[in-house]
């Protein structure tokens, strides 16, 4: 017989569809409705899970986020979501989910033993042994101690669904769909301004659920009316953050077995808000007492829920031990449900609802509590005692008992928004102060309880959030419910009184941490883990505290509380990184003649976010170092062309652009005339090297600056920041023209003759169009600006257009080149061309060096301020044994050199410099680096070792002048 | 009281009800040889090692609240020495040293687990300085392997090796990092000081720090002046404002770092594992929960709390270096002050103060340092000069230019 | 997240814009010396309280823009152009909440 446990009426599962789902391998059947624990406990199921430490058997504690037991593996294989909780898994047919955290199966879990060993396993056990001999940490004790730790089993497989991620704005934002948030809603929404309402459960306004079922679907309607009210079932709010911004998690497809095409599992919500109300509710709390851990031990209000929503009776006969009027509400809502009733313990001598419970002929063992638990791995009964009396009690048969010791306020929230948090007497709670942001609590979140008044108060919430009158709004109906408490929090007696159910926690652990010094509750939780489970407390926070205000002989509220850090309830990590996965993670750029790199066939590499061709293959080539040096030899004995678009450009225009390039340079630009280039290095404040490249003055007013690819955007955040915050007098103006322009580098002996026959308009002969030469042109009727600049060491042009025309004036190029053999060369080539010629790139520039260890100090104007200069000449950049730029060659030619070799005197391990780059040369035989080599100018024509110990390399190399080819520079000025 | 398996065991016999505390609770005496400022795991460290290592026992250490509980207790517990510049892997590689003996010299269980911290590369720049770097490690005796790309495969079966944005070429090991447990190390410090008569003071506020002639005489506290000869700073992420109490103005801006855990789960990571193409790092605690964390918010503060924009980042990282991660869940938030110096480097020094000293600076890795840090600190204070382990660690090195900027971010320390 | 709101652009995530740092500290004239400049590159107040400081709207207006912004609550006080004046508030906290505030016009 299936669902022996669900009444025949009552709730709002929908008994007319029946969906069938697998707990353990075992099938059950449940209603559209239900959640995975709500179909569990119809089906008569107690036992779901075993604790964290001592493997003792759990059951359904709650109904919903504060759960701490009934936690599954929910789902198979890539989609297998461990610690999922029950109380919130919406039931769908076919679900899957297994319990965790146990072996070899639930009922017989092997690690139970360690209840045997319990009281070795006390608070902060490991940190007082497993200290010998030291080498067993990682080889026996941790191993072992990581196998029986952490909860469920993680999913190896690659996440199948995928995530969104929605960015929104609202003027008013209602977390909490409850009686209170619904109130606040409606009256916010009537007044026209944007709202939101974010609510975890699945359903609205289910505490009015068996209450006032027609003023809900009444709000309900209205607001699904107002078009200016966005409702947000399934969705939490996770975090508050700064500026009332609130991050959301909306589950979007997780009550269905898979998520529809196009559907994604879940979405992330970033919400901006203008006012936010909280009407978060509150968690019931418990009682410790002696084995309150047993599965049949509940909740009051979970225990009512399960009735009233779900229409599953918890257990056959309730007991409840509470010490307020309000819980009783909760066991005559079962009892009207059918539940037999055995009776309520209070430890309260008297109060209304302990009367109305005898009017209803309830037993009630008033100035009493529960001493203990009976069962093994379900309840049976309840041991029952006078408080005082001593050594008698009487067990009471139970197979749910019903627990409440009061109500805690909702507050992480708003005290993650800096809201001060006060204690109430009434509840002997934490309620919120006086909200700093523009926020309002209201309803439970506020203290304020029992459906009429939280609407009520939701009702003033909405009205302060929106400015709008909150009188119209009709109140709903309810019982009497009255939540002040006598503060009662612990039995002691022989048995474990857990205060954090989930990671074991009792009520001894936390007097043992007060009474060996950790005292702090900060301290008090870490030595213990009390309330760092995945309920983090919600339910069994508190009822800590006051066992170690206790311990220190003080008030709760004067033990404070540890902080509530997001997240409220836990986030899925893949609904964060959204639609930024995979190749989206970051953005890819591309040059404008991607295409054509694509199909030639080109190997591409990435810099940064740029990909850029590598080298591209030809079938005589066998290798990739044939490749590149095919098209290295192009370059230096035919041509080559070189895709140079990712170079960072920018445009500097105005009346003192040539002043501001002066100020920003190491170099003068002042004097550069019209129509010239000049090579440029730019030092960061602090008198490093930042950046480097050429500036070309194609007017009076108007510069052309490139910039390393790497530092496009630095460099242009660099130049704003002097231009706008100290020098902003200057007249210039400044434009980042990187994706506008692109540039190819046609280098070789060549080069002429190949750009010469589509050059229109400019005569690019030597004497016309010397070196660093600069003019305007068109190729194919194109427009185009030429630089007649290397970066190769040959003679070379570069050829810059606007990146619409790129490919026709590649093409250009590359079909005047025909007659030359002419090869387009990769990123790779380019890296040997300079180092054979010794020209630095961010290997050498790397954030560390100074212009004088890279052999650029020359380059230091005489006069005039600029950036960098001062601070460049403190003693500990000026010292002369700092490592400079050397080259550095194989003493046997065929010896292989690696980039990040260290420079040592042979026979020495003592680091003296470092291989910043290598290649194999097409000029010399074999490899040649650069390196900066500590005396390094003093140590040219010397021979030392290159050690790399990484790859157990040991090389003889001989350290030379870093100009490997054209020292003097000749070839470029052919 | 000496811990042990058979401590534990007798305990548990008469039901764990003869463990004193792990210090005691003491009020301010008049005045102090020496007064550390700052109950983290730096400022007890350099309580210990001034009585352990100099003889030094009149020390107090004066906490505003309770020990341990700034970045000693928020910080992401990574151990390791694989930094490229001498000066600074010397001095880690002592603090290494200091953690692989740690918990029989406190008698107290850090679990020190050298699980093995693995940094990954994605590009042939960062290869190539991950070899440097490597290669600087191994000819200074510290340990570091190269490992291709199928060894980092094999290694870390939830790693992305080829699909990725960014695929991973390689990645430069440390088998001999790996984490330790941050609570522990502060309360194994105070247990092994308050021994050696450390007096250990929380909830003691200093509001002033006396100079006269040049010299500092002692602090003002919410309990009262305490007088002392010397004074040592160890409050990152607050070295600025104790600092200005003293009349310096330090190269140290103060910003917030983030760091995460997940929900528990059976073993999963086996290391510490750095992504390179974005902030990432990862490792498991033996609690089962997904430790994490990645780069700074990026603007000056001192709220132990950051925004939804490096939590994107962060999160989209971990997913970008291992996609399976995407179905667990973040469990809890937290942010640390961290203090950020002006070249990426930490500051062990004395100051133009006399009897004052700091340890400072140690942006968003003063954890592994701790030992190291305490240990330096205390020969500087105990010496009034700087141990050669940090003499490169000088509060002056921004004045002479001897910067220590590990990795080439210049003066910002929101980029650091 | 902090929100701030651009003279030019109106109100933005922190994510438009790049952190510069202290904007009360002045690049000194080039002659100025030694340590003048290692003061402007290095020597910072960082005060725990009200921070004036640089944001670029690098994704937005291009302009660098003097924020006053409190380091505890991160409340932004004012936002103005780079060559206006901003005001620091006396108190720790204006006692307004941080989304009510406007920029506050250039002085």
């Amino acid at each position: 017989m299936t669902q022996m446990f669900r009444m025949a009426s009552g709730g709002i599962v929908d008994r007319s569809r029946t969906i069938g789902f697998r707990f353990d391998g075992r099938a059950y059947q449940g209603h559209p409705g239900d959640t995975l624990a709500s179909a569990l406990l119809a089906n008569g199921v107690r036992l779901v899970g075993r604790s964290f430490k001592l493997h003792r058997p759990r059951g359904i504690f709650a109904a919903g986020a504060e759960e701490p037991n009934a936690l599954a593996e929910l789902r198979t294989g890539a989609r297998r979501e461990p610690n999922t909780r029950m109380t919130q898994i919406e039931l769908y047919d076919g679900l899957e989910a297994a319990s965790q955290n146990r072996w070899p199966s639930l009922r017989w879990d092997l690690l139970s033993l360690n209840g045997l060993i319990a009281p070795l396993l006390s608070a902060g056990f490991y940190y007082k042994t497993f200290m010998w001999p030291a080498s067993f940490w990682e080889k026996v004790y941790e191993p072992l101690i990581r196998r029986s730790a952490g909860l469920g089993r993680a999913s190896r497989e690659a996440d199948p669904d995928r995530y969104d991620t929605m960015q929104a704005h609202c003027d008013v934002l209602v977390i909490g769909g409850g009686v209170a948030g619904l109130a606040a809603a409606l009256v916010a929404g009537a007044s026209g301004v944007r709202v939101m309402l974010c609510e975890q459960d699945f359903v609205l306004g289910a505490g009015l659920i068996g209450e006032d079922e027609a003023w809900r679907s009444a709000a309900l309607e209205r607001l699904a009316g107002m078009a200016n009210v966005t409702l947000l079932a399934r969705t939490n709010v996770f975090g508050a953050y700064d500026a009332n911004v609130v991050g959301a998690l909306e589950r979007v497809a997780d009550h269905v077995a898979e998520p529809g095409a196009f559907v994604p599992r879940q979405r992330y919500w970033t919400i901006r808000a203008g006012r936010v109300v909280h009407a978060t509710g509150a968690y019931e709390r418990f009682i410790a007492f002696p084995d309150n851990d047993r599965p049949g031990v509940m909740l009051a209000g979970a225990a009512a829920t399960y009735v009233a929503r779900y229409g599953v009776h918890p257990g056959r006969r309730a007991l409840l031990f509470a010490n307020n009027d309000a819980a009783y509400q909760s066991l005559f809502t079962m009892q009207d449900a059918g539940v037999t009733v055995a009776g309520v313990v209070d430890p309260r001598a008297d109060s209304a609802a302990q009367a109305a419970a005898r009017a209803r002929g309830i037993t009630v063992w008033s100035a009493s509590q529960v001493v203990g638990t009976a069962g093994s791995l379900a309840l049976s009964g309840a041991r029952v005692a006078r408080i005082g009396s001593a050594g008698t009690d009487t067990l009471v048969a139970a197979d749910v008992l019903c627990v409440s010791g009061g109500i805690n306020p909702a507050v992480q929230l708003a005290t993650q928004s800096r809201t001060a948090v006060a204690w109430s007497e009434r509840l002997a709670s934490w309620v919120p102060g006086a909200a700093l942001l523009p926020q309002f609590s209201a309803g439970a979140a506020n203290g304020v309880t029992g459906l009429r008044e939280a609407a009520a108060d939701g009702a003033r919430a909405g009205a302060g959030a929106s400015g709008a009158p909150a009188d119209a709004l009709g109140l709903p109906e309810d019982r009497p419910s009255d939540v002040t408490v006598l503060p009662f929090w612990e039995v002691k007696g022989s048995g474990k009184a857990f205060v954090d159910i989930q990671d074991d926690v009792t009520a001894d652990d936390i007097r043992l941490a007060a009474r060996e010094g950790y005292k702090h509750i900060e301290h008090a939780k870490r030595y213990t883990t009390h309330t760092m489970g995945t309920d983090q407390g919600k339910s069994g926070g508190l009822v800590g505290a006051a066992v170690l205000a206790e311990a220190r002989g003080e008030r709760v509220q004067d033990v404070g509380m540890p902080t509530f850090r997001p997240f409220t309830s836990p986030v899925t990590w893949g609904a964060i990184a959204g639609t930024s996965i995979g190749k989206h993670f970051a953005p890819t750029r591309l040059s404008p003649l991607h295409e054509w790199h694509v199909k030639r066939g080109a190997v591409f590499m990435d810099a940064g976010q740029w990909v850029r061709p590598a080298y591209y293959p030809a079938p005589v080539d066998g290798d990739g170092w044939d490749s590149v040096l095919r098209e290295a030899r192009a370059a230096r004995r035919g041509v080559a062309v070189c895709d140079v678009s990712t170079l960072g450009k920018i445009d500097v225009q105005g009346r003192d652009a040539a002043v501001f390039l002066d100020r920003l340079y190491t170099n003068t630009f002042s004097n550069l005339p019209v129509g010239r280039a000049r090579y440029g290095l730019m030092l960061r404040e602090d008198g490093i090297v930042f950046d480097d490249g050429t500036t070309s003055r194609l007017a009076e007013d108007h510069f052309f600056v490139t910039t390393t690819t790497a530092n496009a955007g630095p460099v242009m955040q660099h130049m704003e920041f002097y231009l706008q915050t100290v020098w902003p007098d200057l007249d210039v103006t400044l434009a980042s023209v990187t994706d506008q322009w692109a540039a190819m580098s046609i280098a070789g002996p060549k080069a002429r003759a190949t750009i010469e026959r589509i050059i229109e308009g400019l005569d690019v002969s030597n004497e016309a169009f010397g070196f660093m030469a600069v003019a305007d042109a068109t190729v194919k009727g194109c427009p185009v600006r030429v630089f007649r600049i290397s970066f190769s060491g040959e003679l070379a042009y570069e050829i810059a257009t606007p990146a619409g025309h790129a490919q026709t004036v590649w093409n250009a190029v590359l079909e005047a080149g025909e007659a030359f053999k002419i090869e387009p060369y990769g990123v790779e080539a380019l890296g040997l061309l300079r180092i054979e010629k010794g020209h630095v790139t961010g290997a050498e520039l790397n954030g560390q060096t100074t212009a004088a260890d890279v052999g650029l100090e020359k380059m230091f104007k005489k006069r005039g301020d600029f950036v960098g200069k001062v601070l460049s000449q403190r003693p500990g950049l000026t010292d002369p044994s700092r490592p400079r730029l050397v080259g550095v060659r194989p003493v046997m030619r065929g010896d292989q050199l690696r980039a990040g070799m260290h420079l040592v005197e042979s026979g020495t391990t003592h680091s003296l410099g470092w291989m910043t780059a290598v290649t194999r040369a097409v000029e010399l035989e074999g490899w040649i680096g650069l390196a900066m080599l500590r005396d390094g100018v003093a140590r040219i024509g010397s021979r030392m070792q290159a050690a790399s110990p990484l790859h157990g390399a040991l090389v003889d190399v001989e350290i030379v002048s870093p100009h490997f080819v054209d020292p003097e520079n000749a070839r470029v000025r052919v | 009281m000496r811990y042990s398996g058979l401590r534990l065991f007798a305990e548990a016999l008469r039901g764990n009800s003869g463990w004193k505390p792990a210090w005691r609770d003491v009020a301010p005496q008049k005045s102090y040889d020496v007064i550390i400022i700052g109950g983290g795991g730096h400022g007890l460290s350099t309580a210990y090692y001034l009585a352990k290592e100099h003889g030094i026992t009149n020390v107090a250490v004066l906490e505003k609240g309770p020990i341990g509980l700034g970045n000693t207790g928020r910080n992401t517990t990574i151990v390791r020495s694989n930094y490229l510049l001498p000066q600074n892997h010397f001095f880690y590689e002592k603090a290494l040293s200091l953690w692989e003996g740690l918990e029989q010299d406190l008698n107290y269980n850090a679990m020190v687990s050298q699980r093995g911290v693995i940094n990954l590369f994605h590009a042939e720049g960062t290869r190539n300085a991950a070899v440097r770097r490597g290669n600087a490690m191994l000819l200074d005796g510290i340990d570091a392997e190269l490992l291709d790309k199928e060894q980092i495969r094999a290694l870390c079966p939830l790693v992305d090796v080829d699909n990725a944005r960014f695929p991973v070429l390689g990645g430069l090991m440390q088998r001999r990092g790996g984490t330790a447990r941050h609570d522990a190390v502060a309360w194994g410090f105070a247990r092994a000081a308050d021994q050696r008569g450390v007096d250990i003071i929380q909830n003691c506020e200093v509001t002033g720090i006396d100079v006269e002639g040049g010299v500092v005489t002692g602090v003002r506290t919410t309990r009262g002046r305490i007088g002392a000869k010397k004074i040592g700073l160890a409050v990152a992420g607050n070295t600025s404002r104790l600092a200005q109490m003293a009349g310096l103005e330090v190269p140290i801006e103060s910003h917030v770092l983030q760091a995460f855990v997940s929900e528990g789960v059976k073993p999963l990571v086996d290391q510490v594992i750095t992504f390179g193409a974005g902030h990432f790092y990862i490792s498991q605690s033996d609690k089962g929960g997904l430790v994490f964390g990645g780069g700074l918010d990026g603007w000056n503060t001192y709220a132990q709390r950051g925004n939804l924009p490096v939590v994107d980042h962060v999160w989209s990282a971990g997913i970008a270096m291992m996609p399976s991660l995407s179905r667990l869940r973040g469990l809890r938030q937290w942010g640390g002050v961290m203090d950020m110096s002006f070249d990426g480097s930490p500051i062990i020094s004395k100051t133009p103060i006399g009897g004052l000293y700091m340890t400072a600076g140690w942006c968003y890795g003063g954890f592994k340092a701790t030992p190291g840090s305490g240990w330096c600190h205390a020969w500087t204070i105990a010496q009034d000069a700087p141990h050669k382990l940090n003499e490169a660690f000088r509060l002056d090195r921004f004045r002479t230019g001897h910067l220590l900027d590990e990795r080439g971010n210049g003066p910002f320390p929101w980029m650091q | 997240m902090i929100r701030i709101d651009c003279p030019s652009c109106g109100g933005r995530d922190e994510v438009e814009f790049a952190y510069r740092g202290d904007a009360t500290v002045v690049r000194p004239a080039g002659d100025a010396g030694e340590e003048a400049f290692h003061d402007f590159v290095y020597r910072r107040a960082n005060p725990r309280g009200w921070h004036v400081e640089w944001w670029y709207h690098q994704a937005g207006c291009r302009q660098f823009l003097k924020v006053v912004r409190h380091t505890m609550t991160h409340e932004v006080h004012a936002v103005a152009r780079a060559g206006d004046r901003v005001e620091v508030p006396a108190a720790e906290h204006t006692g307004v909440p941080a989304a009510e505030h406007k920029g506050v016009p250039a002085a």
